[in-house]
């Protein structure tokens, strides 16, 4: 099977340096783009590739990339940002290449910079990721020296500088407009939409902001073209993804596999099934924002539509497992709390409606529940829903609470009537 | 006053910006990691020196749960309570934590070893339950485990 997102990386060693990721193809595809000089066919190719956005929401990024206006509409300087400050919890798939393959990521920030005519390159990198930092730096000091950054790459008469920003904590930076917000200097507020970042982003210039396994995509693309890299998916989306599994299961882990590898085939086969002792109640498909699938939904296939046609969303592609000897009540509580915590406090629904939440569930999870909670608490999945708040971030609160409520009705009745929480 | 070394290691920041307030995270970064935390006499002088007024500052540094505008300790634990910790077990860990070190989240040692906050996922989820003591992460938790890793940390 081929794996070209982590060939080169060797988890727990040292990731290639520049004379390693060269000798084994890297910068190829680099020189490849510019001898071309086609930034518009660039665009062209990657939106063929059918590649999606890996942070979660799956926006074509061809397509976004045409957004940036160009020629005679043409405004610089013209932003990248790399978002890879994963902060989703049950994610850590943009670690592994942060970490085992930081090349492979430049190399993609300057095609990407090339197709988009981009001026500056910012990697937005939290905090807590100390050893990526460290050797994404290392890359870029590696990338400058040999003239891959900077003034007219390789005698293309092409500029591009990478920069890379650590950020100070706080999960709404990776929400697109907060982030920019964080890399002007201000409060992550996500900011409104329309104007979208392409046209109106980073200090009002034109910015494009892509995940960082979306990037590591973009060599192989630009190397080997569109067709190969939809024929390595078992879907309509294009390419491998990385797919995780985390929780009570026998090897917790990451895979690269073809886009749209089953349910089954990632928890099963890869992740060794549960732990002996231990059975699956339901999974996250994608993360904290992504509703409860049943156990019963092991052949959903694990790309953008199929696992919306069946009621979630495929969100990082890193699941996270419930399993029996888990209280349902108690880990909805434990999502709930953290976007609670991780509400900017700019609108009001999430501000209020996020802790109002906490404690309701907290009375249920405590023993102290009321028949008419659960009516509470359905009606601010609604509250808290698509249209009610300023940004993203309480509406994916709401998913895993209101598929929960549908899912563990009984759970939450249980605590509700014998008042106490049937797992402690 | 800023000093000459903390003024050399912001402007590096400071020029990749357009304006300069936006390289003002990375400039409380810079402040904390040599001053420890950010007390409202290195936010006076940093704001002087960005151009920025001393509230519009705060509200930048109060906004960010690792710019610290009360004193820590020497170390710093982040202990991960988001959902994969959670279910394998952080309240555990973190309870030992506490027990072990005398404090609860949010607070520090009296000899200023050790200040123990909670964070949001850290992204080693296939390693949970996880934690950071300073810049080194921590993962496969177990009580055990717990005092052999504290040990490192003068």
């Amino acid at each position: 099977m081929e794996r070209p997102l982590t060939e080169n990386i060797r988890p727990g060693q040292f990731p290639p340096g520049i004379v390693d990721y060269e000798r084994a193809g890297g910068y190829r595809a680099l020189r490849k783009v510019l001898a071309d000089a086609d930034p518009g066919g660039l665009i062209k190719t990657v939106t063929d590739s059918h590649l999606r956005g890996r942070g979660g929401a799956g926006f074509p990024t061809g397509r976004k990339w045409s957004f940036v206006p160009r020629g005679e509409q043409a405004v610089h300087p013209v932003y990248l940002i790399i978002n890879a400050d994963e902060m989703e919890p049950g994610t850590f798939k943009d670690r592994l290449l942060l970490e085992g393959n930081p090349h492979q990521l430049i190399e993609g920030i300057i095609i990407a910079g090339y197709a988009i005519e981009a001026d500056t390159a910012f990697i937005f990198l939290r905090r807590e990721y100390t050893l990526a930092e460290h050797r994404c730096a290392r890359a870029i000091a590696e990338a400058c020296e040999r003239g891959y950054l900077g003034r007219d790459i390789l005698g293309s008469g092409f500029s591009l500088d990478v920069y890379l920003h650590s950020s100070a904590g706080r999960y709404i930076c990776g929400e697109e407009t907060a982030l920019l917000n964080a890399l002007e200097g201000r409060r992550a507020i996500p900011r409104a939409k329309p104007p979208f970042p392409p046209v109106t982003g980073l200090w009002g210039k034109p910015t494009i902001v892509n995940n960082v396994e979306t990037i590591c995509n973009v060599p192989q693309i630009a190397e080997h073209g569109a067709d190969r890299f939809r024929a390595l998916s078992n879907s309509v989306d294009g390419g491998t993804k990385l797919y995780g599994v985390s929780g009570r299961v026998k090897k917790p882990g990451l895979w690269e596999l073809p886009m749209g590898a089953s349910i089954r085939e990632i928890l099963e086969e890869h992740a060794g099934g549960m732990k002996d002792g231990w059975a699956l109640r339901a999974i996250m498909p994608g993360g904290a924002s992504t509703e409860f699938l049943p156990a019963d939904r092991l052949d959903v296939k694990m790309d953008f539509d199929s696992v919306e046609a069946a009621g979630s969303r495929l969100g990082t592609g890193t699941m996270i497992v419930l399993d029996d000897r888990t209280c349902p009540v108690g880990m909805i509580l434990n999502l709930m709390r953290f976007f609670a915590r991780e509400s900017c406090g700019w609108c009001t629904p999430c501000r209020e409606g996020l802790p109002w939440l906490v404690r309701t569930l907290e009375a249920i999870e405590n023993g102290e529940g009321q028949a008419a909670d659960m009516e509470i608490l359905h009606r601010h999945t609604g509250l808290l829903g698509p249209g009610h708040t300023f940004c993203a971030l309480a509406p994916g609160a709401v998913e895993p609470l209101q598929s929960g409520l549908a899912l563990f009705e009984e759970d939450f009745l249980r605590h509700i009537r014998q008042k106490s929480c049937p797992w402690k | 006053m800023l000093t000459r070394e903390e003024l050399a290691e912001m402007d590096v920041e400071l020029a990749h910006y357009e304006q300069k307030r936006g390289g003002c995270i990375e400039a409380l970064k810079v402040l904390q990691r040599r001053r420890g935390w950010i007390s409202d006499q290195s936010l006076a002088e940093l704001a002087d020196f960005l151009e920025m007024s001393v509230d519009d500052l705060d509200s930048v540094a109060t906004f960010y749960n690792l710019i610290f505008r009360k004193p820590v300790g020497r170390h710093v634990i982040l202990v991960c309570d988001s959902v994969s910790c959670w279910a394998t077990g952080c309240e555990q860990i973190l309870d030992y934590l506490a027990e072990t070190l005398g404090i609860t989240l949010g607070q520090t040692t009296a000899d200023r070893r050790f200040t123990l906050l909670p964070n949001a996922c850290l992204g080693a989820c296939d390693h949970a339950p996880a934690l950071m003591i300073d810049a080194d992460l921590h993962g496969d938790l177990r009580r055990q485990k717990i005092d052999e890793i504290l040990a490192r940390y003068e």
